[in-house]
């Protein structure tokens, strides 16, 4: 019920009839897809159906052969791999583009959000997979993007950690409020942070879902796993 | 059942030895490599004694190779009543001349090609045809060139410092992380800020590796172009000291390369080490 009133605010992304292909292979054809500040939208789909080259195109870093993209703002995007650079301290990492002046209270206040508070001066080489993710999320969050793009940021994680990542990017979105768009293999994570569900397929958005009622994540989970491909996970109802 | 009980609790004390281990490996670590260290000195040491005790018993006469204390001695003297200081210092100003220039002229040339396609288009292939050429080849022409004086020798010594300079900055340039880079322009940065921030942090290993190596045909230039012409210099006392058949000069001189090529590997690792704290094949600890 909420959905009408952020569709209706000024929206962090949106997109229309967006084609990308590679030589003569169309991999998006004439995507549609808004995205309100302040929500939170995953991305699922088969593997090389297309979701990275989707958000690079959204992110600017590659050239897009038809549609429109309208952002208000540069958005901040996390990678897969954290892409700290290994010569600078975890705050000049996390300060990386902001102005100069109060870049180091900036980057502070930015890895005390994520844990890392007492680590300004560490190298990014002393971290573990999921302390340097935190701090690649800490530098995009930095600054303050009105849309924020994550590429699978948690797929090289173990579980345990990517359980804690998920508690921390829901905490810091709720605060920050930028629009979201995670791309994801896991249908977990996206019931478990979500707003919105998509489902890419054949280079368009196939499928749209609201998170599960509280006590039937069942059936949603068992739609969407065959949405994906999955079928004999189906349950007989 | 009870199997299944202990291969449930095991893994934990398991995990905590894990843990202690490397905490216990890493004292005898550090008495380790002093070790090593004191033990790498044993045969230099040992083979100046022997040298020492041959040459003092007559085994081996002055002519051929005089005794180390004598090397000794005679650079006492030399440095207190002849022109060794002098010389070390003339040959010291060539070889900072040619690496300033040499190096200046290579890098920013490095630079140049590393970043721009048709800087290289125009530059690359004629810099990789002359560096097929071993520098001391062109020697013959040089003296040609310049004569035998100051300019010869500091053009040969710039000669050698260029291209490995030259060679690992393109290198470096080209081999900085596309990831990296993209990451730049997802954060915004200017192209000072990719340069400064990214590309040039990212190619620092590859250009100090050309600053040692540049180092070492530096100092193999400068001994060449010494040995022809030179009135001051190390190489000139070494040659002077050839027509006196004063072999303990030589010697001293060869000593005198040998220290001083040390003295410039030692300069490099420390600047390495310095620049590069944070890359794990440098820096040691990452503090
Ligand atoms: N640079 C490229 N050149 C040519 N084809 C490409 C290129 N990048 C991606 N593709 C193709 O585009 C399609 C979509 O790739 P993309 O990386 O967007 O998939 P994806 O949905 O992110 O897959 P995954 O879930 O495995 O990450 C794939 O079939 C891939 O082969
Ligand atoms: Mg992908």
């Amino acid at each position: 019920m909420s959905a009408p009133l952020l569709a209706q605010a000024a929206p962090a992304v949106r997109v229309a009839g967006l084609t990308r292909a590679y030589g003569d292979r169309v991999v998006i054809d004439r995507l549609d897809l808004t995205i309100a500040r302040g929500e939170f939208v995953a991305l699922l789909g088969e593997s090389g159906c297309g979701k990275t080259t989707l958000l690079r195109a959204l992110a600017g870093l590659d050239p897009i052969d038809g549609g429109r993209i309208e952002a208000p703002r540069k958005p901040a995007v996390v990678f897969q791999e954290h892409r700290l650079l290994p010569w600078d301290s975890l705050w000049r990492n996390v300060s990386l583009g902001l102005p100069e002046r109060g870049a180091r209270e900036r980057a502070a206040a930015a890895l005390a959000e994520v844990g890392l508070g007492g680590r300004l001066d560490d190298w990014p080489r002393n971290l573990s997979g999921g302390q340097a993710q935190r701090v690649a999320l800490a530098r995009a969050l930095v600054q303050e993007p009105e849309l924020l793009l994550l590429d699978e940021p948690f797929a090289a994680l173990d579980a345990l950690t990517r359980i804690r990542m998920h508690v921390l990017v829901k905490d810091l979105v709720a605060r920050h409020r930028p629009g979201v768009l995670l791309v994801t293999h896991d249908v977990e994570e996206a019931i478990a942070l979500a707003d919105r569900i998509l489902v890419m397929r054949g280079g368009a958005i196939a499928a749209e879902h609201r998170p599960p009622e509280p006590g039937r994540p069942a059936a949603t989970r068992a739609t969407l796993l065959a949405e994906l491909g999955v079928e004999n996970d189906l349950p007989s109802a | 059942m009870t199997h299944a009980d202990h291969t449930a609790r095991l893994p934990l004390p398991a995990l905590a030895a894990d843990r202690a281990q490397p905490r216990a490996r890493r004292r005898p670590a550090i008495v380790g490599p002093r070790l090593f260290i004191l033990l790498s000195w044993i045969a230099p040491v040992l083979l100046v004694v022997i040298w020492e005790v041959l040459a003092q018993t007559g085994f081996v006469t002055p002519q051929v190779l005089p005794a180390p204390s004598k090397v000794v001695r005679t650079a006492l003297k030399l440095a207190t009543t002849g022109s060794l200081l002098e010389d070390l210092g003339t040959s010291l100003l060539r070889a900072a001349a040619g690496f300033i220039i040499g190096g200046t002229i290579a890098f920013a040339l490095g630079i140049l090609v590393g970043f721009s396609r048709l800087a290289e288009a125009l530059v690359d292939r004629s810099v990789q045809m002359v560096r097929a050429i071993p520098f001391l080849a062109l020697l013959p022409l040089v003296i040609v060139w310049f004569g035998v004086g100051e300019a010869q020798k500091i053009f040969l010594v710039a000669l050698g410092v260029a291209f490995p300079i030259y060679i690992n900055t393109t290198l470096g340039i080209r081999q900085v992380d596309p990831k990296l880079m993209e990451l730049g322009r997802v954060q915004g940065l200017s192209t000072r800020q990719m340069i400064t921030r990214i590309i040039l942090p990212g190619a620092l290993p590859s250009i100090l590796t050309g600053v040692r190596y540049s180092l070492a045909t530096a100092w193999l230039a400068l001994v060449v172009a010494e040995t022809i012409g030179a009135q001051a210099g190390i190489g000139f006392l070494a040659m002077d000291a050839r027509e006196f058949l004063r072999t303990d000069v030589v010697v001293l001189t060869i000593v005198i390369y040998a220290l001083i090529g040390v003295a410039a590997d030692s300069v490099a690792r420390l600047l390495e080490r310095r620049l590069l704290a944070w890359h794990p094949n440098f820096g040691g600890a990452g503090r």
